[in-house]
């Protein structure tokens, strides 16, 4: 085609010519986004320092090392009020970190569950999940953790008519009372023992893998290392005279003394974020397991493959492919939900550095930095192993 | 790499840039509006009324600033915060002034940049009880839960009590009042710990008030005063002698029934005249005009008025004046003269 077949275009000025150019044009886009977005956090950088600067505060971590002079009352690591607000953040990390730990495992089992039984055939139990999902993640989590704190603290009895579970362990409404037990020298065979079934595990299915790419003979691998890592302790456990000391709870003035205690506020926050996590992590697994072809189940059975081994080497593989990237935000939502822990005083982060310390030093900028900077290192932290994990459970094509 | 160099160059010039403060009373004169920092709700001393009207001896104190300073004391805005939010509110200028039931400290004083204005109410920590529990002091709460509300002075005071009592207990920390009202209520704890006048409040509002009690032992001196942003001592110096003027009405016999009376000419008690205006002109000094004290005091009444209307022995708040009473009646009110 020659120029002349072009109709004469009127002459523009350069600007509008690098307007019109797409590529150009794309470039000026960004370059104009990236400046807003610059401007507005160097405006809002700017002005917290200007405004701290007019109240003549200034910005010091040194507050970290004094003594906090509050108590808390679920700690991990010993703690008094004579700790420092370090000491007290730590303990807030560690409480968060054992909520959203605890309350991740009971949700993805929850989760599976319901999603098993969304895809059940019974009626009952596929209505029942189908009900329990629509509810629970349809109603905010914050009236979940309520409803859960609130049902404890006021249908559970006071300490002195608290529910006695064989002598042992006691329901009250201030927690759940039970024996901590104390290692007699003896109970580190056990541990010992423990530790190598697991290292035997670890090689044992390599092994089993091996011999069955060689030789086709099959190990009931699962029956093995289950022995190794329980049966195996357990035994030892009780030929050494099950060497563990029970500290019993027992009932003096308002509450129980000795013995270990799980908080009616940890119970609340626990059962609320999983319940209401579970819920969602139900419907990715529904989803993942319905994307998976049914004809690939066909195909496993005509080639004779049984059921279970269909769904374990066919089926769920493959799910997980398509259930893991959204199964990562979930575990980030609960982890961050956890936050809401001060709504019924469970002494996490948010209320320990974020709330007490804060409040008692006056630190405000300080303090939400921190608090800041532990949320996303602990998102950080998740996605990254989460990543791993997708990235070693995709496809594997040969 | 280029980024970073940028934002620290930017970074730089920006702190070169600050510009200068004005005046908050030229800012609420302006706004025609006083924006008070409250409480969410604590009855007596300042929660809404079934109009939705705030009520209280702190609201009053607000009310009073804002007569003076506007002319109306209906025109005041009232923030409400958590003992965790007042500070921050007040400090980065949501609130002009701060009447929270708030404990004055060195700490705040100094670090968290606050300027206190004379105590208007001197309290102390105390600890409200189930009577059926026959506990009679305070020392003998070894082992308790106990509910106390955070970002307050009464969970420091708290741990120190405990600690030097060599006695244990397990805080139940809550962020509002009516969250630890409900705890205690829900019999999550057995006691409930905060400033005594609080807990008074506190047990007017349970449904049977006559079952609770409040323990002798007062482990704390808590001098509630309200507060302003430091760095501005026209302002500072308002909100004081307003807390004054009303404190020291008292005294003088200066009420609200006879307060324009008073004001009307000179009388023969020149410590009247000063304060009313009708000799000198006292509000000049602190850039408010020569009526300040007489709209304060016709807003409110007296130190002794608002303590009679909102938590005195006939209200169900119940409090004696005991502390404070005025310097000559046994306690120990005391304001810095007008003159």
């Amino acid at each position: 085609m020659s120029e002349s077949a072009i109709p004469q275009q009127p002459q523009r000025n350069p600007l509008s010519r690098l307007w019109n150019d797409k590529e150009a044009r794309s470039v000026i886009i960004q370059i104009f986004a990236f400046s807003c977005i610059f401007a507005f956090f160097f405006f809002m950088v700017r002005n917290a320092m200007y405004n701290l600067e007019a109240i003549g505060k200034d910005i010091s971590l040194d507050f970290l090392w004094q003594p906090s002079s509050y108590d808390i009352s679920q700690s991990l690591i010993e703690y008094n009020s004579r700790s420092t607000h370090f000491r007290a953040m730590i303990v807030g990390i560690l409480n968060t970190l054992l909520v959203a730990v605890s309350g991740i495992i009971l949700a993805t089992v929850i989760g599976f569950l319901l999603g098993v039984f969304r895809l059940s055939k019974n009626f009952l139990i596929n209505k029942l999940a189908y009900v329990y999902i629509e509810y629970v993640r349809n109603v905010p989590v914050l009236l979940h953790i309520l409803l859960v704190h609130g049902l404890i603290v006021h249908t559970l009895p006071l300490p002195k008519n608290a529910v006695n579970v064989a002598d042992a362990g006691f329901l009250t409404n201030r927690g759940f009372f039970m024996p901590k037990p104390s290692m007699e020298p003896m109970f580190w065979l056990v541990i010992v023992l423990f530790v190598l079934g697991i290292v035997f595990t670890l090689w044992f299915r390599r092994y089993a893998k091996r011999v069955q790419d060689a030789t086709g003979r099959h190990y009931p691998v699962f029956w093995i290392c289950t022995a190794a890592i329980v049966g195996i302790p357990a035994l030892a456990f009780l030929v050494t005279g099950m060497p563990l000391a029970w500290e019993i709870p027992e009932l003096k003035g308002f509450n129980f003394r000795g013995g270990m205690v799980i908080r009616p506020e940890f119970i609340a926050l626990w059962l609320a974020l999983s319940l209401y996590t579970a819920a969602f992590i139900g419907e990715i697994v529904r989803a993942g397991i319905t994307a998976v072809n049914w004809g690939q189940t066909e195909a496993a059975f005509a080639l004779g493959i049984s059921r279970n081994r269909t769904l374990n080497l066919v089926v769920i593989p493959q799910a997980l492919r398509i259930i893991v990237p959204p199964l990562t935000s979930q575990y980030l939502n609960l982890t961050k939900n956890s936050s809401l822990a001060i709504a019924i005083g469970y002494m996490d982060i948010v209320a320990t550095i974020g709330g007490i310390s804060l409040n008692q030093t006056g630190r405000e900028m300080e303090c939400m930095t921190i608090v800041l900077m532990l949320y996303l290192t602990f998102s950080l932290l998740i996605s990254a192993f989460m990543n791993w994990y997708n990235q070693r459970i995709k496809l594997v094509e040969r | 790499m280029k980024l970073t160099k940028t934002t620290a160059l930017a970074a730089a010039i920006s702190l070169t840039a600050l510009t200068a403060q004005a005046g908050t009373l030229d800012d609420v004169q302006a706004r025609g509006e006083l924006n008070c920092v409250v409480t969410t709700g604590l009855a007596g001393f300042a929660a809404p009324d079934e109009n939705g009207r705030w009520e209280g001896f702190d609201v009053d104190f607000c009310r009073a600033v804002a007569a003076a300073v506007l002319g109306d004391p209906e025109k005041v805005k009232f923030v409400p915060t958590t003992g965790k939010t007042r500070f921050t509110i007040l400090n980065s200028g949501e609130g002009d002034i701060l009447f929270r039931n708030t404990t004055e400290t060195m700490s705040r004083d100094a670090d968290l940049k606050l300027t206190f204005l004379p105590v208007n109410y001197y309290d102390g920590q105390g600890f409200l009880i189930r009577k059926d529990l026959g506990i009679d002091s305070a020392k003998d709460l070894d082992g308790a839960s106990v509910c106390i509300q955070t970002g307050t002075t009464t969970e420091l005071n708290l741990a120190d009590f405990f600690r030097v009592n060599n006695i244990s207990y397990e805080p139940v920390t809550i962020e509002t009042n009516e969250e630890g009202i409900a705890n205690y209520t829900a019999n999550r704890c057995d006691v409930y710990t905060t400033d005594a006048s609080g807990l008074a409040s506190t047990r007017a509002a349970l449904e049977d008030p006559s079952a609770h009690k409040i323990l002798p032992e007062i482990i704390s001196k808590e001098p509630l005063a309200g507060a302003v942003r430091q760095g501005d001592d026209q302002w500072a110096d308002i909100g004081k002698w307003v807390v004054n003027a009303i404190i020291s009405a008292e005294e003088l016999g200066v009420t609200q029934a006879n307060v324009a009376e008073l004001a009307a000419a000179a009388t023969n008690n020149p410590s009247i005249n000063r304060m009313l205006g009708t000799e000198g002109n006292m509000g000049e000094m602190v850039g408010l005009d020569a009526q300040w004290a007489v709209r304060a005091i016709t807003a409110i009444g007296n130190y002794g008025e608002t303590f009679d209307r909102h938590i005195g022995p006939d209200t169900p708040i119940a409090l004696e004046r005991g502390l404070n009473a005025q310097w000559n009646n046994g306690g120990i009110l005391y304001a810095a003269p007008i003159r």
